[in-house]
């Protein structure tokens, strides 16, 4: 086997991994969108979020510090304690949870039954609310997530591959971290899968997506619906936050991730949760398949617009995506 | 038209056509809605006894479809009480109605159009779901067990209208005469104590609506289920049901059997105009 062909098994297993990460942050998107019709912007945002409150808690941060030393005086930063990083993730859920409640309470209730287009402009307000909250309640520095995931190449990878190459092979590259991204995913998403698909309140969410009225008619609150949509978003978006966070360190540049998600979907269809792995997937190989073999012809960087132009050839023969419910109209 | 009466307020009841029709047990009083100036319904009284099939007609724009949206819970009125089961009910959100035995199918049918007809089925009978989420989510013991009895019920009411042939079919594919049908399926799936339908028929060939006549009677005489229907086709108003309210212009014109409400001087001129000299 030559080598080049060898490196490009590389780049295809690292862009699967890239992959899975995008898949992550398009599985909330589909959540929402699935249940209420409601394309939320903020849902990069909320990973982001997540993330910031959860290096917050662990490293014992107090929030608003930055505002209170401002308005008394003080110079306080940390309650001076560290808080395991379980105990830390499950406070977390809870802010989400809370963050979730407050959503639906204050802004999506008052907007029941308006065009599609003014809940979308409603998230996008959402996610620079969230923003700048996160601003104000944790501070804008780069931070490191640590949960005690293992990170870096996986040293047992490249030995047992090490053989399949020339005395240049040195083996896979892997880095374990991807490798627990997706392992995470597919638990993440199969499980998503057989709620929605065959518990009480899996069916009930899908009633509310599909008829409101109809909905209330069997007897389904659709405020605890909605609740509870926000609440699994909200914990899709604390894992991929986590996953994010342990890569590239919790930044605010992890909401324009969200803007990644965007042609996944396209791809995967917007109301399929297997769609939104399987368009993950494609999009990080395609990717770096692209770079690592058009790239070097067109001068490079096609990773900032492949996916987007990926996604426009789909919109024009495909619109409602890979695995997204076809459009029956009886006329 | 009753043989064998006791007096219904101390319990008893009447035997028609050796179906039980027993006490009140839905008691509308002094009904007023109001949307901004338009009164949609102004002081309308009347109640529905447990076993019958009570109709509700009128011309279009009567109010019919608004009173059973207050009985449903859809619209709360600005004046005048509901009473079920003897106890004053206060205002309630549509879903909490439907936990207390009310389902109901609509005029523009809403069905689950992305959903298979049996998985909308099911979902009448959430209602009957008592296993909390956790227990959903992990699938276990008694959520299986739940499961399985709530099938059960839904299988038999699909064989019981006659669309086992299309149990896997998604909603959207069906033609308008069986999506009737299954919307009420989806409500018999809850048990309800009371059923509401508005307008059953409306848009139907001759032969779905001798269909969905006898299923209406078959509930009601199988299942005891107490029914309240809107109906335009006076045809199957008088066979059907066993007393009517007629409303106009949001007010009650005529209650009574239906041979009481044919006689009724206001109710002929409300449907066939009154000559003005």
């Amino acid at each position: 086997m030559s080598d080049t062909f060898l490196y490009g098994i590389e780049v295809v297993m690292n862009g699967l991994m890239a992959g899975v990460l995008y898949a992550l942050v398009a599985l909330g998107f589909v959540l929402i969108y699935k249940a209420s019709g409601i394309f939320n912007y903020a849902q990069g945002v909320m990973a982001l979020f997540a993330a910031l409150t959860l290096v917050g808690i662990m490293e014992g941060q107090v929030p608003f510090s930055h505002l209170i030393n401002a308005i008394f005086g003080t110079n306080i930063h940390h309650f001076g304690w560290e808080v395991p990083a379980i105990l830390a993730i499950f406070l977390t859920m809870g802010v989400m949870v809370l963050f979730a409640y407050l959503v639906q309470r204050f802004v999506f209730r008052h907007l029941v039954g308006q065009e599609p287009i003014i809940l979308f402009m409603a998230t996008i307000g959402l996610a620079y609310f969230l923003e700048g909250f996160g601003d104000l309640m944790w501070g804008s520095e780069i931070k490191k997530l640590d949960i005690g995931l293992v990170q870096g190449a996986s040293v047992w990878f490249e030995d047992l591959t090490s053989g399949l190459g020339g005395d240049g092979f040195y083996g896979f590259y892997i880095d374990v971290l991807d490798v627990t991204a997706a392992v995470v995913a597919v638990i993440l998403v199969v499980s998503l899968t057989l709620f929605s698909q065959y518990s009480k309140q899996g069916r009930a969410m899908r009633a509310v997506a599909d008829d409101h009225q109809a909905a209330l008619s069997v007897g389904i609150s659709l405020n605890f619906i909605w609740i509870l949509v926000w609440s699994i978003a909200g914990f899709v978006a604390l894992v991929a936050g986590i996953m994010w966070g342990a890569k590239s360190g919790v930044q605010f540049s992890l909401s324009l991730i969200a803007l990644k998600a965007l042609p996944v979907l396209m791809l995967g269809g917007f109301t399929s949760i297997p769609g939104a792995i399987v368009g993950g997937l494609i999009i990080g190989v395609g990717e770096k398949l692209f770079e690592f073999m058009i790239g070097p012809m067109i001068g490079g960087a096609t990773e900032a617009w492949f996916a987007y132009v990926l996604a426009l050839v789909f919109l024009v023969f495909r619109p409602q995506g890979l695995f997204g419910d076809k459009i029956i109209e009886r006329v | 038209m009753s043989d064998n009466s006791q007096d219904i307020s101390q319990g008893g009841y009447t035997t028609v056509d050796g179906r039980k029709i027993g006490g009140v047990m839905m008691e509308m009083k002094n009904i007023t809605l109001r949307f901004g100036g338009v009164v949609a319904i102004s002081d309308i009284s009347f109640n529905i006894h447990e076993g019958e099939i009570r109709a509700i007609i009128g011309p279009n724009g009567a109010g019919k479809s608004s009173m059973l949206n207050v009985i449903s819970g859809f619209y709360n009125p600005q004046e005048g009480e509901v009473w079920f089961h003897g106890a004053k009910r206060p205002n309630m959100r549509p879903y909490q109605v439907a936990e207390q035995g009310i389902a109901r199918t609509f005029q523009n049918i809403a069905l689950f159009e992305g959903m298979s007809v049996l998985d909308n089925v099911m979902t009448g009978r959430l209602t009957k779901m008592k296993s909390g989420m956790f227990a959903q989510a992990l699938w276990k013991g008694k959520a299986e067990q739940e499961e399985f009895e709530n099938r059960e019920v839904v299988e038999k009411i699909i064989d019981f209208l006659e669309i086992q042939a299309i149990r896997k079919t998604p909603v959207a594919r069906l033609p308008y005469g069986l999506k009737k049908r299954v919307e009420l399926a989806r409500a018999l799936a809850a048990e309800p104590k009371l059923l509401l339908l508005d307008e059953p028929m409306a848009g139907m060939n001759v032969e779905e609506k001798e269909d969905m006549s006898r299923f209406i009677l078959d509930v009601n005489d199988e299942f005891g289920t107490t029914i309240a229907l809107i109906e335009h086709d006076m045809g199957v108003v008088m066979d059907l049901s066993d007393r009517v309210v007629v409303m106009d212009y949001g007010r009650k014109i005529g209650d009574g059997t239906p041979a009481e409400v044919l006689a009724n001087q206001d109710v002929i001129d409300a449907y066939l105009g009154v000559s003005h000299d």
